[in-house]
């Protein structure tokens, strides 16, 4: 095999890890809207305000340490234990769920009805308020997530793709990053675990009858508030597994909340209401920057990855703009 | 005829009909400047089948909507089972045992005709969320004996053909179909149908006229349905309510009413579709 061959399927393989990534993020959205009709702006700060919790549960950082010092005149930081981190991870968990319940009872609740551009704004409040808190509660400093998961290159990998390349050429083997592994495979079991629940639950039917139709659900007895903090759990979570993921990869800092930034293109792709649609459009996502980068990037002085999926998902909707697996928008008239 | 609230009687064609199981007293309900609901007053007996009938516009699918509580009445009291209802929200009004069906059809479009039905017992599964969650013992029998129902309804209905079809693809006539399934599956005290007939075709009305026959026949099922054509409505009722802008005109046997002097008043000149 040829080592440009290689290079290919490498970028590819990575494009499709990072496509994972991106899905998750997209992931959340896709839930919070086909259930209410809302955009949740808020969903990348949620990720970061998730991963921030988890960091600081598990170095066992005093909450508002900052202001109780401030006020008290203290001079606490730590509770000087740590919490392993599956119990963190559960503790953050809770924290979310509590989230989505206030989010409902403070917010939303008093917002039914609304227009969405309403429900936009608030949430676009939402995002900036959580911003605020996650600074307040764990402060600002970057931050390093260590879950345990191995991470850096896989030599077993490298030696075994070394001895691929053509006799006498120059290549040293694949580089795939362990931790990239590790999140893809976290990723799919979500996937694959919401999918079940979805399908052959009662509260997993009553989430899709409630983004089929809001009328029909509440005839058959299903409570839409109830749905909607348990939609919101559930973004949460994933929100959480996102924040985990990307924390782990770049350290938890508040451009994590940038990361939904990346889910737009992938939105714009996949179409805001389908949930395959957020994971393909995630993986043509990952791939597309990743290979456009590899092969044109070098001749127009590269960094095409910060501007490749907005082009990418801007020419899908000229020519498809209820995404790819968006339903048909047809105009009564 | 005129009987009290928990005497019975019996139809020509020799079924029971009970006691008062739905009262509405002095029914307002108004939109703004709209009175779609004029002070009406009307029961609903164990067992039969009673058809409210008007023209467009009469108030009809409001009484529907007053009786699952999507609209809330300015004026006057629902009774249900001997006790005055306070005023609530459709889904707990779904966990008394009403459901129903709607005039354009809302389905849950991307699921499955099995799924559709599954959902419409929502109200009969008890097991709580988190065992769900892991399919502990008691959720998955739960799962599995509300399967069995399911698929009875869907032989009763004869529809085991599209048991898999997403029902977003299936015909207009079809859809209905699955949309009485639905309802049924909630095994109802009380069944409300809003036009279960309109936009179907002749052979399709009476396939939806001997459906509902069976369900009040088989499972004795009180049902209260909105129809537009006059003679379905007097082949099928025991008892018909008759409004025409918003308020009631008539009430009482087939046979009276169609004898009702304003009755016949209201749909002289009443185009019928
Ligand atoms: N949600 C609503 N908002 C405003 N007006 C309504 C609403 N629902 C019904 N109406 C009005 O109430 C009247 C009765 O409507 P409806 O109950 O649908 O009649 P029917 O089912 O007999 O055709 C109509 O004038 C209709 O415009
Ligand atoms: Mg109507």
């Amino acid at each position: 095999m040829s080592p440009t061959f290689l290079y290919t399927v490498e970028v590819i393989l990575n494009g499709l890890m990072a496509g994972v990534m991106y899905a998750l993020v997209a992931l959340g959205f896709v839930l919070i809207f086909k259930a209410s009709g809302i955009f949740n702006y808020a969903q990348g700060v949620m990720a970061l305000f998730a991963a921030l919790t988890l960091v600081g549960i598990q170095q066992g950082q005093v909450p508002f340490s900052h202001l109780i010092n401030a006020v008290f005149g203290t001079d606490i930081h730590h509770f000087g234990w740590t919490v392993p981190t599956l119990l963190a991870i559960l503790l953050s968990l809770c924290v979310m769920i509590l989230f989505a319940w206030l989010v409902n009872r403070l917010i939303l609740r008093h917002l039914v009805n609304q227009e969405p551009i309403i429900l936009f704004m608030a949430t676009i409040g939402l995002a900036y308020f959580m911003e605020g808190l996650g600074d307040l509660m764990w402060g600002s400093d970057i931050k390093r997530l260590d879950v345990g998961l191995p991470s850096g290159g896989s030599f077993w990998l490298e030696d075994v793709t070394a001895g691929w390349a053509a006799e006498g050429s120059e290549y040293y083997g694949m580089y795939i990053d362990l931790l990239d592994v590790w999140a893809t495979m976290i990723a799919v079991t979500l996937v694959i675990v919401l999918t079940l629940f979805s399908q052959y639950t009662k509260t997993g039917r009553a989430l899709r009858a409630v983004a089929d139709d809001h009328q029909a659900a509440l005839s058959v007895g299903i409570s839409l508030k109830a749905i909607w903090v348990i939609v919101w759990s559930i973004a949460g979570f994933v929100a959480l597994v996102a924040g985990i993921m990307w924390g782990a990869k770049l350290g938890v800092q508040f451009s994590l909340s940038l990361i939904a930034l990346k889910a737009l293109p992938v939105l714009m792709l996949g179409g805001f209401t389908s949930i395959p649609g957020a994971i393909v459009g995630g993986l043509i996502i990952g791939v597309g920057e990743k290979l456009f980068e590899f092969s044109i990037g070098p001749m127009i002085g590269g960094a095409t990855e910060n501007w490749f999926a907005y082009v990418l998902a801007l020419l899908f909707l000229v020519f498809r703009p209820q995404g790819l697996f968006g339903e048909k928008i047809i105009e009564r008239v | 005829m005129s009987l009290d609230s928990s005497q019975t009687m019996t139809t020509p064609d020799g079924r029971t009909i009970g006691g008062v199981v739905m009262e509405m007293k002095h029914i307002t309900l108004r939109f703004g400047g709209v009175v779609a609901i004029k002070d009406i007053s009307f029961d609903i007996r164990e067992g039969e089948i009673r058809a409210i009938i008007g023209p467009n516009g009469a108030g009809k699918s409001s009484m529907l909507n007053v009786i699952n509580g999507f609209y809330h009445p300015q004026e006057g009291e629902v009774w249900f089972e001997g006790k005055r209802r306070k005023p609530m929200k459709p889904h707990e009004i779904a966990h008394q045992g009403i459901a129903r069906t709607f005039q354009n059809i809302a389905l849950f479009k991307g699921m499955t005709t099995l799924d559709n039905i599954m959902t419409g017992r929502f109200t009969r599964m008890k097991a709580p969320w988190w065992q769900q969650a892991i399919w502990a013992g008691p959720a998955e029998r739960e799962e599995v004996a509300n399967r069995e129902v399911v698929e009875k309804i869907i032989d009763f209905l004869e529809i085991q053909a599209i048991r898999k079809t997403p029902v977003g693809r299936l015909p207009y006539g079809l859809q209905k179909r699955v949309e009485l399934g639905r309802a049924l599956g909630a095994e109802p005290r009380l069944l409300l149908l809003d036009e279960p007939m309109a936009g179907m075709n002749v052979e399709e009305k009476e396939d939806m006229s001997r459906f509902i026959l069976d369900v009040n026949d088989e499972f004795g099922t009180t049902i209260a349905l909105i129809e537009h054509d006059m003679g379905v409505v007097m082949d099928i009722s025991d008892r018909v309510v008759v409004m025409d802008y918003g308020a009631k005109i008539g009430d009482g046997t087939p046979d009276e009413v169609r004898n009702n002097p304003a009755v016949i008043d209201a749909y002289l000149g009443v185009a019928h579709d």
